[in-house]
């Protein structure tokens, strides 16, 4: 048995375990997707096997890529705002507060309180609504026939009720505007808000209770896909993943953007870094999110919701650059603008959190059967309009 | 089968007898007994075809009223005709061959698989009148006709001529070899208890009430528990039944022995899981839950066969509500869990069976001792390095 | 001990099964077509263009044929060609119409950013999705006469919506009136539409 393949050996190839030449053993390579039930979109794995073990691992990406950025760099700074909903689909509030920050801090404009207010409890909404369908979709690909899925759903629907009666739309909201937000909430939506928040804590208990201290869950995702903190941090990933390594590294507390600052919650970390720690740090995430969204419904003042000396149309933001990242659900989506005094951008770059967060997918599947792949790329917590653009 | 004490038994309980009797009277004496066993066999046919169809039915609506959505019930009242229109879908699909495969092999494993299962329902008592074939060592025949079924599974591996089928029937065979010995050694102390392998003998020797209330079914002693226990889950891994449903799982690379199989071949892959579900409830409820009797003395007015019904219905809800719950085991975790721990249990289930004589309570609980310390001990083992975790929180 | 969660996962599963049959909180499905789930009121689809009256609607068509909706939608949806001649528009003046209104619905993305920048009231978004159609390349290209739609509608669909503009632009109207209504200045009209300064219950 030779010695474990090392993890920054500088010839990539030196990574795959020798084969007994006498046994003349071939290596099976097999390609999972991109049609595939488990692969969360459109995303292919080639796959080495040396019987059931993965020894090389390529991930092939690009099959939803739509020129976001090439886009962004034709459309007005408003005309982009759509489109970043678009890019991580589950999470359109998020994304878009991240760009309506970058171009704020390119133009150096002012957010009023209610506003900040409105986006944190968003934010917060959007972090339920992605780990409750991670939790679900995790489950889904470790063979629990649907069910976690449907109850992950169904709590799922009652958040993006509230979007609807919102914004408009369910997913695709095109909420954030440069200097605050477009629709000012009624009180009968904070209240809604209210008891969709305080009914969320009964639905994890009972989905805690279905599956957490379940024997076979955590036989299939204690111990598997390990991530070790210092290569974490060196491949740059961020979010849930590299906090469940135990690298406490939060951007709501280490940036304090918005106004994060003024609400008291924990950032849960993990010990080992397997599937296991990925998907509790998410759940324990999700409690904090309802702490931190009932103090934002208790404490919204009133006033306007959309800077009054905010301007939408024919933006032309001085020449300089921004980049203005926040915690997203899925990691650290950052916006990149360059702005050279035109109406679009001269150069519009996102930091995909799911992308980063997948490059470190060989790494974390070699040694472990197929059927492990699945609930670690599961477990990384990807969608393909963020990793592709 | 007319028995000696037929006259005494209520009309419903002789009525299905009356009626093959009655359609085997229309013939002529040499041809009367033939024609009784194939209305025997037709009815099984029957009846268990319609259980296959509508358990298929129940299983997609419970699993939806589990998830909180109706499941099918559009085709007819309440989804009712949804199996026959999953049948006509079937026949009416394409049969696609792969060019290289072995025919015989290729056409033969389907029909072997189902018929291998069906076999296995003549020992099975449906009810005080209704064995079909009365076996001196009809549990003997039951498992070596459920082996067979494995046979066929392997058949359709090979003759595919496909790589992943044949690695996929491998890993299908591994697991459904390693579930034979926990679940012929799970009923070993009902055997021993009964003292015969015929299933009338073993239906007949949990007969009897204490104080005419509580049965003497062998699921109430304490090795009969924990050997239903053990049957009843070597009998999920049997069927191929979630958590053990890996050859079938989809979010698998491989779709395994299955792989190369389309339209109504297909389904009956379906049909003779199905079946193997049915047969070995069938067999769990003769071995442990007392067959076709009744659980207190007035309740005996109900038919036989009505009881029967009840109990297999009950073990079969049992395994779709475990379907519905609990992901899926790892191949390798699945073999770890026959061998080293249902095999070692099963064994020293044995060995608690087989102490007869008096001082009952001391007995069983001796017996009860004898099985719940190895449980807890190897399944702590099995567990060790995986548990539930205390997160620590960042400094503020 | 061994087996705990399992149990405790198969007392979950049982609850919801249960539950299903009395609890409408564990009975979610809304069986479509026969029950629709009502949409709120906010909720959006594709653009419409707004009409005063349902009698005409070609004619009473708030839309000025401005083009600042066809600039800004990002995808470019919309396309628009001026008119050569003016109509008097609902308000009695002379301005331009759209002769051509045509927005494609198969690459709208329901942003909703040309109801936004719309400084005349003109387009508004409607609510119906049950479009789908065999005909792969016509049928989803809407023209003036599928967009144009009564303000009546527009009241059904978003009513505390379609208050706001009427009470805006009645307050703009009497504004301009009493401003043509003053014989000693003599001042320009103010485009229908405006932003009105006053504040409520100044108009008649």
């Amino acid at each position: 048995m030779t010695a474990p393949p090392e993890l920054f050996a500088s010839d990539p190839s030196s990574r795959v375990r020798p084969v007994h030449d006498e046994f003349h053993g071939d290596l099976l390579e097999v390609s999972m997707g991109p049609h595939h039930p488990s692969t969360h979109g459109v995303f292919r794995m080639n796959v080495t096997l040396d019987g059931e073990t993965v020894v090389k691992l390529k991930p092939v990406l690009g099959y939803l890529h739509r020129n976001h950025e090439k886009i962004g760099e034709k459309a007005s700074y408003l005309g982009s705002l759509p489109f970043t909903d678009r890019l991580d689909y589950f999470c359109s509030m998020t994304n878009s507060w991240a760009y309506a920050l970058a171009v704020e801090k390119l133009t150096g404009q002012a957010v009023p309180e209610r506003a900040e207010y409105l986006r944190v409890i968003l934010a917060e909404l959007t972090r339920l609504i992605n780990h409750t369908c991670l939790a679900g979709f995790l489950l889904q690909d470790g063979g629990a026939s649907g069910t976690p899925l449907m109850y992950a759903f169904r709590e799922r629907e009652k958040i993006l009720d509230l979007f609807e009666s919102l914004s408009g739309s369910r997913m695709m909201c095109n909420y954030q505007r440069f200097g605050g937000c477009r629709v000012d909430p009624s009180p009968a939506w904070l209240e809604g808000a209210q008891r969709v928040t305080d009914g969320y804590g009964a639905f994890l208990d009972e989905f805690e209770s279905l599956l957490t201290g379940n024997e076979i869950l955590m036989a299939r995702t204690q111990g598997i896909g390990r991530l070790a903190p210092a290569l974490a941090v060196s491949a740059g990933v961020t979010g849930p993943m590299l906090r469940a390594s135990g690298v406490d590294y939060d951007l709501r507390k280490v940036d304090g953007y918005g106004i994060y600052p003024r609400f008291a919650f924990r950032i849960p970390l993990g010990d080992h870094g397997d599937t296991y720690d990925r998907y509790m740090i998410r759940i324990l995430e999700m409690r904090e999110s309802i702490g931190i969204l009932r103090q934002a419904l208790r404490d919204i003042p009133g006033g306007p919701c959309l800077d009054p000396g905010a301007k939408l149309r024919g933006l032309r933001p001085k020449a300089g650059e921004a980049y203005a990242r926040i915690e997203g659900p899925k990691g650290e989506i950052g916006f990149y603008l360059i702005s050279d005094g035109s109406p679009s951008p001269y150069r519009y770059r996102v930091r995909p959190p799911s992308f980063i967060n997948l490059t470190l997918l060989e790494d974390l599947c070699l040694g472990h059967t197929v059927a492990d792949a699945v609930v670690i790329l599961g477990s990384i917590d990807i969608v393909l309009g963020e990793v592709d653009r | 089968m007319t028995g000696p004490e037929m006259a005494t038994d209520g009309y419903w309980e002789r009525l299905p007898l009356l009626a093959r009797d009655g359609a085997s009277g229309l013939f002529p004496t040499p041809w009367r007994e033939a024609v009784s066993g194939l209305i025997s066999i037709a009815a099984i046919l029957a009846v268990f075809g319609l259980v296959f169809a509508f358990l298929t039915l129940a299983e997609r609506k419970i699993l939806g009223r589990t998830q909180n959505r109706p499941g099918p019930n559009r085709t007819g009242p309440g989804g009712l005709l949804q199996p026959f229109a999953d049948a006509i879908k079937m026949l009416t699909k394409e049969d696609i061959i792969p060019r290289t495969a072995d025919r015989v092999l290729h056409f033969l494993a389907p029909v072997v698989l189902v018929a291998f299962s069906l076999i296995a329902f003549a020992v099975i008592p449906f009810g005080r009148r209704l064995l079909p074939v009365d076996l001196d060592s009809g549990v003997l025949y039951f498992f070596a006709a459920g082996a067979g079924t494995e046979l066929a599974v392997f058949m359709a591996g090979w003759g595919s001529r496909n790589k992943y089928s044949l690695l996929g029937a491998m890993r299908a065979l591994a697991q459904l070899i390693s579930y034979e010995l926990p679940l012929l050694l799970a009923f070993v102390p009902v055997i021993m208890a009964s003292g015969t392998l015929s299933t009338r003998g073993i239906v007949a020797a949990q007969g009897g009430w204490t104080d005419g209330l509580i049965p003497r079914w062998h699921v109430f002693t304490p090795w009969g528990f924990a050997g239903f226990i053990l049957f009843m889950v070597a009998a999920l891994a049997e069927s191929n039944r979630s958590p053990f449903d890996l050859p079938e799982a989809e979010s698998e690379l491989i779709a395994g022995h299955l792989t190369e199989y389309s339209g109504f071949k297909y389904a009956l892959f379906f049909m003779a899981e199905y079946f193997g579900m049915c047969a070995l409830s069938g067999m769990a409820v003769t071995l442990f839950l007392g067959g076709w009797q009744a659980p207190c003395a007035f309740l005996e007015v109900v038919p036989s066969y009505v009881w029967f019904a009840l109990k297999l219905l009950g073990l079969l809800l049992g395994f779709i509500w475990i379907r519905a719950t609990l992901p899926r085991l790892r191949i390798d975790q699945l073999t770890r869990l026959a061998w080293k721990f249902l095999v070692p249990l099963a064994l020293i289930n044995l060995g608690s069976a087989g102490w007869a004589g008096p001082l009952q309570p001391l007995r069983w609980a001796v017996a009860l001792a004898l099985v719940a310390l190895p449980f807890l001990l190897i399944g702590r083992k099995l567990t060790a390095g995986i548990g539930p975790r205390i997160y620590r929180y960042a400094a503020p | 001990m061994l087996g705990t969660g399992l149990l405790h996962g198969l007392k979950v599963t049982a609850k919801n099964l249960v539950g299903s049959f009395h609890d409408p909180a564990r009975y979610v499905t809304t069986e479509y077509p026969e029950v629709k789930a009502p949409q709120p009121e906010n909720a959006r689809s594709f653009p419409f263009l707004v009409s005063e009256s349902a009698a005409d609607p070609m004619g009473t068509m708030r839309c000025v044929a401005c083009q600042i909706c066809e600039k800004e939608c990002p995808p470019q949806c919309i396309y628009i060609e001026k008119s050569k001649d003016k109509k008097p528009g609902p308000d009695g003046r002379m301005q331009l119409y759209p002769a051509v209104f045509d927005i494609d619905i198969s690459v709208c993305m329901s942003c909703q950013i040309c109801v936004e920048v719309c400084p005349f009231d003109a387009i508004r978004m409607d609510q119906i999705f049950e479009i789908a159609t065999t005909e792969r390349f016509s049928a989803l290209l809407f023209d003036r006469e599928k967009l144009a739609k009564p303000n009546a509608y527009y009241h059904q669909l978003h009513p505390t919506e379609a208050a706001e503009v009427d009470a805006r632009r009645q307050a703009a109207e009497a504004k301009t009136r009493a401003k043509a209504a003053k014989p000693a200045s003599v001042q320009p009209p103010t485009a229908p539409g405006a932003k009105a300064q006053n504040p409520p219950g100044n108009a008649p």
